[in-house]
């Protein structure tokens, strides 16, 4: 008997070795591929404190005095219009997703509509096209409508493509949210409206924060429809760094810290939303 | 004027299921009433129906004499309190409580005297400033109450309110349920798949089996009355024991097995249908604390006096009493449930041993497993059924009555 227990005891020693290694081998490889993603990242905020003179050496130096004199520089180069025109066509469109998307996730899960299935796919579906095939037609349709180099039309476009996000990820959320409570609500006398500010909308914010990022990060970052619609007056970041890319090619500094700077603003809303965030996206904790 | 009036309600869901038959029920003014049945019998959606959260597919819902079939739930006057209480979690227990007046634009101050009212009555004071996720499963239970009673609603609706409590709590919290509305004298209906609570709390209890009502009466009456086989076997625990029994040609006596136990003439008063059954099968309960030991001296004290014999297979000791469970040669039945179907819901020789049945017995007796034991019948005490319909075979309504009034008077 002893001899079965020891030999058993030992395998299972083995066994909590194994495993032991396994974990150890699998942190320092997670570690090592998210530093490996990281590191373009990192290198980019690093020449941007460059001079160009520094920005060159092969190979690269990492310790040095930093500077803000290439920042100044993509500033004077003219950043500042394509960034208000961002933040502006960011925040508009924001607006609009959340005005729409919230009831209609609501009328798709909480209230479900009839065919509900079917207006469901059919947001889903839209984000099957290639959506370079529609350049051509929206292009017209810009160009009719006088909204062609105008923010309004990358606002239209935006609300159109992170709608169908927005109302699949709310949509989740609100399914989390016990029936229950809100068959209490209504028994407590709450209408539509109430039932959604006061009692839904504080269970499901971080559900929204969460959704409301992916937008942001989406519309600040859009590149394709911003190039062509908005070539002249109004183009956002993205727009921006390309032309500052062709007539500055040569100058590594100054491109890393408009680079930086243009990613910054998405940085830091993913850093504050970081806790809501990962609220949001594992909701549940909620019963 | 009847606070909750069902007339004939059914449900039906999509999918073809009935939930619930042509329910006919009136909760009275201030009235308590119960609805019992195991899961599934249909209670939960009969309540659903009267809070406007379930369509109702036949058949009207009355509240306060209005009809309420297409008024909204909010429009309703009622409150509500769900067995998983259903509370907000971002909001205070004052904001709880105070919620459905803060929707109705009574005035600020109203709301925190009323508010202040009710976790007073409530006990809860200390913590109106706590979010339900800091306060403990008793805790959230009184919120849902106050969140219910702050209202002044014309019914409370109640599903399974207790059933996520701890035995101790559920106990205490029985008792302070019914105070509370004895104390504010609002009609309730109470819906729990526990017949003590059933029992406990209700002045009337409704019994609901298979969607359909089986019998609606104070719950002594039930208890000592029951109208079927269902209601027998489900009110009441230990359960009664069902055995099938034959009355003689002569109806006057009872073979169950191989034992006799004779049926004196008042018996007959008191039951005239039993008489129709002389030289047929019909089915015998007895309660386990209508079967006491069988002692010497009662038999010399009343001669002739009917007995039961049995074997102890198990002896459960709860302090108070104790739990015998016997064996005989009667063939026991067990109820399953009845959808007015008469024998066929009855699930025969369910039981695996032949004619099991328990008795309740004082503690001092000495009894062992595996000895034979005697117990003492008192043919008034016993229940009869008609095994093919399941009904009673009732008590005449004087008979019933004489019962109570000399239970009364001891």
């Amino acid at each position: 008997m002893a001899t079965v227990a020891s030999s058993l005891d030992r395998h299972y020693r083995l066994v909590g070795v194994r495993q032991r290694a396994l974990g150890i081998f699998w942190t320092v490889f997670t570690w090592l591929l998210a530093l490996l993603i990281f590191f373009p990242v990192f290198f980019m905020v690093l020449t941007a404190f460059k001079t160009e003179g520094k920005a060159y050496t092969t190979p690269p130096t990492f310790v040095f005095h930093p500077t803000f004199t290439e920042f100044s520089q993509v500033f004077s180069a003219g950043l500042r219009s394509p960034l208000l025109h961002s933040v502006f066509v960011t925040i508009v469109t924001l607006i609009l997703v959340l005005a729409l998307g919230i009831p209609a996730a609501y009328a798709l899960s909480i209230r479900p509509i009839e065919r509900w299935r079917d207006a469901l796919f059919f947001f889903l579906a839209t984000k099957l096209l290639p959506y370079v095939a529609a350049i051509v037609p929206i292009y017209i349709i810009a160009l009719h409508t006088g909204l062609l180099d105008s923010d309004w039309a990358l606002v239209i476009l935006y609300t159109g493509f992170n709608l169908p996000i927005a109302v699949w990820m709310i949509r989740s959320f609100l399914l989390e949210i016990p029936r229950e409570m809100l068959e209490a609500a209504r028994i407590d006398g709450a209408g539509v409206w109430s039932e959604l500010t006061r009692v839904i909308l504080p269970i499901a914010l971080p559900g929204i924060a969460a959704t409301a990022l992916i937008c942001v990060i989406f519309t600040w970052n859009e590149f394709f429809f911003a190039y062509f619609l908005t070539t002249t007056k109004g183009p956002t970041v993205p727009v921006f760094m390309v032309s500052f890319l062709q007539s500055e090619g040569e100058y590594w500094a100054s491109l890393a810290a408009a680079a930086t700077l243009a990613s910054l603003p998405v940085i830091l809303a993913g850093w504050i939303a970081q806790r809501q965030l990962v609220r949001g996206l594992s909701l549940g904790a909620l019963k | 004027m009847a606070a909750i009036t069902l007339e004939k309600v059914t449900k039906v869901y999509p999918n073809g299921f009935e939930a619930v038959h042509q329910l006919d029920l009136e909760v009275a003014d201030g009235e308590f009433m119960v609805l019992v049945g195991p899961s599934g019998s249909g209670k939960t959606t009969a309540l659903r129906m009267v809070a406007g959260l379930e369509e109702i597919t036949e058949g009207r819902v009355l509240i306060g004499g209005r009809v309420m079939n297409d008024v909204p739930e909010k429009d309703r006057d009622i409150a509500m309190v769900f067995q998983n209480y259903a509370l907000y979690p971002s909001m205070t227990v004052a904001g709880n409580i105070g919620f459905a007046l803060k929707l109705r634009r009574v005035p600020k101050e109203e709301i925190k005297k009323k508010v202040a009212e009710a976790v007073g009555l409530l006990g809860l004071t200390e913590w109106i400033d706590r979010k339900p996720g800091q306060l403990s499963g008793g805790q959230r239970q009184r919120v849902a109450m106050g969140r219910a009673l702050v209202r002044e609603p014309s019914a409370f609706l109640m599903d399974e309110p207790l059933s996520n409590l701890d035995a101790k709590l559920r106990v205490q919290m029985r008792a302070e349920v019914a105070r509370i509305q004895r104390h504010l004298g609002v009609a309730t209906l109470y819906v729990t798949h526990d017949q003590v609570e059933a029992m406990t709390m209700g002045d009337r209890v409704a019994v609901l089996d298979g969607g359909l009502l089986q019998q609606v009466d104070a719950p002594q009456e039930l208890y000592d009355n029951p109208q079927n086989l269902f209601v027998a076997g489900f009110m009441g625990s230990p359960a009664m024991n069902l055995f099938k029994a034959t009355v003689d040609d002569g109806a006057n006596t009872l073979l169950v097995g191989s034992q006799r136990i004779g049926l004196p003439a008042t018996l007959h008063d008191e039951r005239p249908g039993l008489r129709g059954y002389a030289g047929k099968p019909v089915v015998v309960g007895i309660r386990p604390e209508d079967l006491p030991l069988f002692k010497n001296e009662d038999d010399s004290a009343e001669p002739g006096a009917s007995t039961f014999d049995g074997e102890v297979r198990l002896v459960e000791a709860l302090g108070s009493e104790l739990l015998v469970h016997f064996t005989s040669d009667a063939e026991p039945i067990e109820v399953k449930g009845t959808r007015g179907e008469g024998a066929e819901g009855l699930t025969e020789g369910a039981l695996t041993r032949v004619g099991e049945g328990v008795a309740r017995v004082e503690t001092r007796s000495r009894i062992a497993a595996g000895s034979p034991v005697r117990f003492r019948v008192d043919p008034a005490r016993l229940h009869f059924f008609d095994p093919a319909t399941s009904d009673a075979i009732a008590r005449t309504e004087q008979a019933r009555q004489s019962e109570r009034s000399s239970v009364a008077r001891t």
